[in-house]
């Protein structure tokens, strides 16, 4: 029987500087799969920026492993020691795990599913990878629908177009007033504009900011992040403004530590401001929200890994299971035709009962059999009990 | 027949309500719950509807018991049209309670029983009854959506933490809702009040205070549509404004039908 085999690593056991070495391009981890793939194997290798895993199925285990560590330890010398190893119901587990955002840096993050799909479309699959990618593609999903791990921002900037989306909808025409342009403004700003916002002016210079007041009385949200030690945007010149909007909304997020926004502003009709302590603060709660859901996605994912183990464990004993049907189904035949001198004289329609009636018996007497040595092959007794049988209704012994 | 059908409407709307509830707290299956609650009770008021046109003579909602149970349906059903995706769920907490207390006042009056033929001609109550009750039906939904909108921007002023823990609908959405229903409603509640007029005019009968106090309504829905389409009004003071408005549908469908009916 193909056995499952993990080699990788992960932001669990390899800093950065690691990671960088093992990091493959689509191609390269394509390539990188078809090569371990060779002699009957299947092989996917699932690389992104915090992992890079290879998921080998095989008939030999151990070379299986030893290959795939040697094609991973050969991206570079440190690599080999922050290696971990996996095989068959823990390997299946971790990828469930993993495709459901449960190994994420953070947790039930959804851009993993979307890249173990990826993996999986590029690896040489067979019947083995094929079931436990999709299946785990499956389990990701079930997460996703089924909890709400994933459904609150992780970062400031994803806070701020989600709150933004919270007041205005679809942000698809929205325009955005860029005050200052630090690295997490900037990572604002192209949040919104992933969701369609457009940048209506970049305020950095002098000159740029006294168009601020006329700016604010067509913008939607506000963005200010500039090093300045003092209010860039005072609560009267938003009031001013906002007077002009009538009851349009303006939503101000000030990301800048002195603030640049007036906190008067609060105080006004028709505006929501934001500072980084309030985005701060909805970060943490979403993320122990997503570690509380995070132990419902465990259950979840438990059940589903316990599923591909009971089908990839049957394996065992499937040859055995048919080797039995078709001995019975041999049986039957000889019998009816050793009958034949009476059988023929039926009509037809009497002809299809007695098949019927002698595949039933057969059916039924193999039922519980088949049940038992499945039930067997899930606790791991799946080849001692397919010996059994085997030896029982001397299966394969004509061949010997 | 229609007690079969009235109990597991009730209780499936009842069912809906502590979901909606539970759903607040934990967002998910007691959500889910509740929105199969909602379908399901709908589908046997429906029936209880169709046993009650079949068996008193085409249109049984002559008295104003009756007439709040239909006007429970059309609420319902105006609910269910959107207000059952995720967003809205929130919106749930304030339609199903509503709907259980009314239908459970509505039967205390007799409204959900057979019998209940009226001596009023089919054709004027379909279209004077059924147009006005589906206008305060869109009321409804709109003070629902106006609450709703008061409710989240008090958050966002606010700041929790909190605020993005649940899937909920965006403030513009909501305020764009209200209008849209509000937009359909008024034009309703005109042809209902001015086809109820008509008859009056020819029967020589008197107005009476439930008239005045739907005028009264008619009016407030008229300004929230003129001050929004004209006046640029949007947000918090229009969600005030059909929240006034609803207080009007209340008394209209509560405080003062019996001088209407009589």
């Amino acid at each position: 029987m193909m056995r499952l085999v993990l080699i990788g690593t992960s932001h669990h056991h390899a800093p950065i500087e690691l990671r960088e070495q093992v990091a493959l391009a689509r191609e390269d981890a394509q390539a990188f799969a078809a090569r371990l793939a060779a002699d009957g194997r299947e092989a996917v290798c699932l690389s992104t920026c915090n992992r890079t895993e290879l998921y080998v199925a095989a008939d030999d285990p151990e070379q299986a492993e030893q290959d795939a560590v040697a094609a991973l330890a050969s991206l570079g010398p440190e690599v080999e020691p922050a290696l971990y190893r996996l095989q068959d119901r823990a390997a299946a587990h971790h990828l469930f795990r993993v495709a459901s955002g449960l190994d994420s840096l953070v947790p039930g993050e959804g851009e993993i599913l979307g890249q173990v799909r990826v993996a999986h479309e590029l690896g040489t699959t067979g019947p083995l990878l094929d079931r436990a990618f999709r299946q785990a593609l499956h389990s990701g999903r079930k997460v996703r629908a089924e909890t709400a791990i994933g459904q609150s921002p992780a970062s400031v900037s994803a806070a701020a177009a989600a709150l933004a989306e919270q007041v205005f909808g679809s942000l698809e025409g929205r325009s955005i007033l860029l005050l200052g342009a630090g690295k997490v403004s900037e990572q604002a700003a192209r949040n919104l504009r992933s969701r369609g916002a457009e940048i209506a002016l970049v305020a950095n210079s002098k000159t740029e900011r006294e168009r601020i007041g006329e700016e604010l009385t067509r913008v939607d949200v506000v963005i200010a992040s500039t090093t300045a030690s003092g209010l860039v945007l005072e609560a009267a010149t938003v009031a001013d403004a906002l007077r002009r909007r009538k009851d349009r909304r303006l939503l101000l997020i000030d990301l800048a530590v002195p603030r640049d926004l007036d906190p008067a502003i609060r105080e006004l009709d028709g505006c929501y401001l934001y500072d980084i302590d309030d985005l701060e603060g909805i970060v943490t709660e979403t993320l122990s929200l997503r570690r509380r859901e995070a132990e419902r996605a465990e259950a979840i994912v438990a059940v589903e890994a316990e599923k591909f183990h009971e089908w990839h464990a049957s394996l065992d004993v499937v040859p055995a299971i048919a080797s039995l049907r078709a001995r019975a189904e041999e049986i039957r035949e000889a019998e009816l035709l050793k009958a034949e001198a009476l059988l023929g004289r039926l009509d037809e329609s009497q002809r299809r009962a007695v098949e019927a009636v002698t595949a039933q018996i057969v059916n039924k007497l193999l039922h519980m059999p088949t049940v038992r040595m499945k039930e067997a092959a899930a606790a791991a007794d799946g080849v001692l009990y397919a010996e059994a049988v085997r030896h029982l209704f001397g299966l394969g012994e004509d061949e010997r | 027949m229609a007690e079969l059908l009235f109990w597991p409407a009730l209780l499936l709307y009842g069912e809906a309500a502590v979901g909606y509830l539970g759903d607040a707290r934990h967002p998910g299956r007691a959500g889910r719950a509740a929105t199969w609650g909602v379908r399901l009770g709908w589908l046997a008021q429906t029936a209880l509807l169709a046993v009650q046109v079949s068996r008193d003579d085409g249109f049984p909602w002559g008295t104003w018991a009756s007439s709040l149970s239909l006007f429970v349906w059309l609420v319902v059903s105006a609910y269910l049209i959107w207000g059952c995706r995720r967003p809205y769920r929130l919106l749930g907490l304030v339609v199903m309670p509503l709907a259980v207390a009314l239908l459970v006042i509505a039967r205390a009056g007799g409204g959900t029983g057979l019998g209940g033929a009226s001596h009023y001609s089919n054709l004027f109550l379909v279209v004077h009854v059924g147009l006005v009750l589906a206008a305060f039906a869109g009321f409804t939904l709109a003070a629902a959506l106006s609450g709703l909108y008061i409710w989240e921007e008090r958050r966002l002023v606010t700041r929790p933490a909190t605020i993005l823990r649940r899937q909920m609908p965006a403030l513009v959405t909501l305020d764009s809702l209200a209008l849209r229903t509000v937009a359909w409603s008024v034009p309703l509640l005109t042809l209902g009040a001015a086809v109820g007029l008509v008859r009056l005019l020819v029967r020589g009968d008197r107005l009476d205070a439930l008239i005045a106090v739907t005028a009264a309504t008619w009016f407030v829905w008229c300004a929230y549509l003129g001050l929004r389409l004209l006046g640029g009004w949007a947000g918090r003071r229009a969600a005030y404004l059909a929240l006034a408005g609803f207080a009007l549908v209340i008394v209209v469908r509560l405080a003062l039908p019996a001088t209407h009916f009589a």
